[in-house]
């Protein structure tokens, strides 16, 4: 698949809207459960590191 | 050779596996989604019919794909947790959910921005769109019940028959564009036929697919390895990880 220009490949042959928007999406709610992950992961791990007693 | 295959069952040893399986998942995602992409984009030929727009059926089918057999594996764990009280194969089920969902939304929401150029709407209340939506809403009771139960295995139990009943949704999805008359087409893939697509397309479908597959795994052993964290963190061996020295 040859598509000639840079602004061919983003126009997507005038659907660039829905592929784009369906490409955009999918990657910022992987990247945020990513980010959530992480978040979750660390907060984990401070929480072990609390003397037990403090604990809820 | 004789395997004890019950080693990894125990969270105290399958914590560190999961530690340390989870990089080569997520790098093997990232590999197989730059191939993917490559191929999706500038080696599959612009399709006769919908011109550029099925380019969205790289990551459409293959996070529908997902989002049904997430749903599987987690009731499958969460079963399994319930007849056997195994405590880490509900953990499982419960990591699996959330990924299940974003899954879920994925093939929802590409599905939506896929239905508007080629059926000319967003939305239809059809089989397979409503039945894809109906798992969102298992995937999201099945969190929500979970959450609501302040006992872990309580919760792991209610969780459990609220997963295992919504099993049945599944096929449902699977064979509604057999079943009923719908907008949505058929099977892209079929055992028994000869793919309607071309090659190229095929590959690059299947390649995002093992890529959103080793994501998913990959997503639900980090989110095993905090709730493992979260539920056993008075017990003797996870006070004495190094993540617990102060």
């Amino acid at each position: 698949m040859s598509w000639g220009s840079v602004s061919a490949f983003f126009a997507m042959g005038g659907y660039a809207t829905y592929v784009w928007g369906s490409y955009a999406v999918t990657a910022v709610v992987i990247v945020v459960e990513i980010a959530l992950l992480a978040l979750r992961s660390r907060a984990a791990r401070r929480e072990l590191r609390q003397p037990v007693a403090l604990r809820d | 050779m004789a395997i004890n295959w019950f080693k990894y069952a125990a969270p105290n040893t399958f914590y560190p596996l999961a530690g340390r399986m989870a990089p080569w998942f997520f790098g093997a995602a990232a590999v197989l989604t730059a191939i993917g992409l490559y191929i999706g984009f500038f080696v599959a030929p612009t399709d006769a019919q919908q011109g550029e727009a099925y380019r969205i059926i790289f990551i459409h089918v293959p996070a529908a794909w997902m989002s049904m057999f997430v749903y599987v594996v987690m009731a499958f764990w969460a079963a399994i947790g319930l007849a056997f009280n195994t405590r880490l194969s509900s953990m499982m089920a419960t990591a699996l959910a959330p990924t299940g969902a974003l899954m879920t939304f994925i093939a929802l929401w590409t599905g939506a921005l896929w239905g508007k150029p080629t059926w000319g709407t967003w939305w239809v209340w059809d089989a397979r769109l409503t039945s894809e939506l109906i798992l969102l809403f298992l995937y999201i009771g099945f969190i929500a019940l979970q959450a609501a139960i302040d006992e872990p295995r309580r919760a792991d139990r209610a969780g459990a028959v609220l997963a295992l009943v919504g099993v049945v949704n599944v096929p449902i999805i699977y064979f509604s564009v057999q079943w009923w008359n719908t907008l949505h087409q058929g099977a892209s893939v079929n055992l028994t036929k000869s793919p309607n697509m071309a090659a190229t397309m095929l590959w690059g479908m299947l390649i995002m697919a093992l890529a959103f597959w080793m994501y998913a795994i990959g997503a639900a052993l980090i989110r095993v390895r905090a709730i493992i964290l979260e539920r056993e963190r008075a017990v003797d061996w996870v006070r004495e990880l190094p993540e617990a020295a102060r």
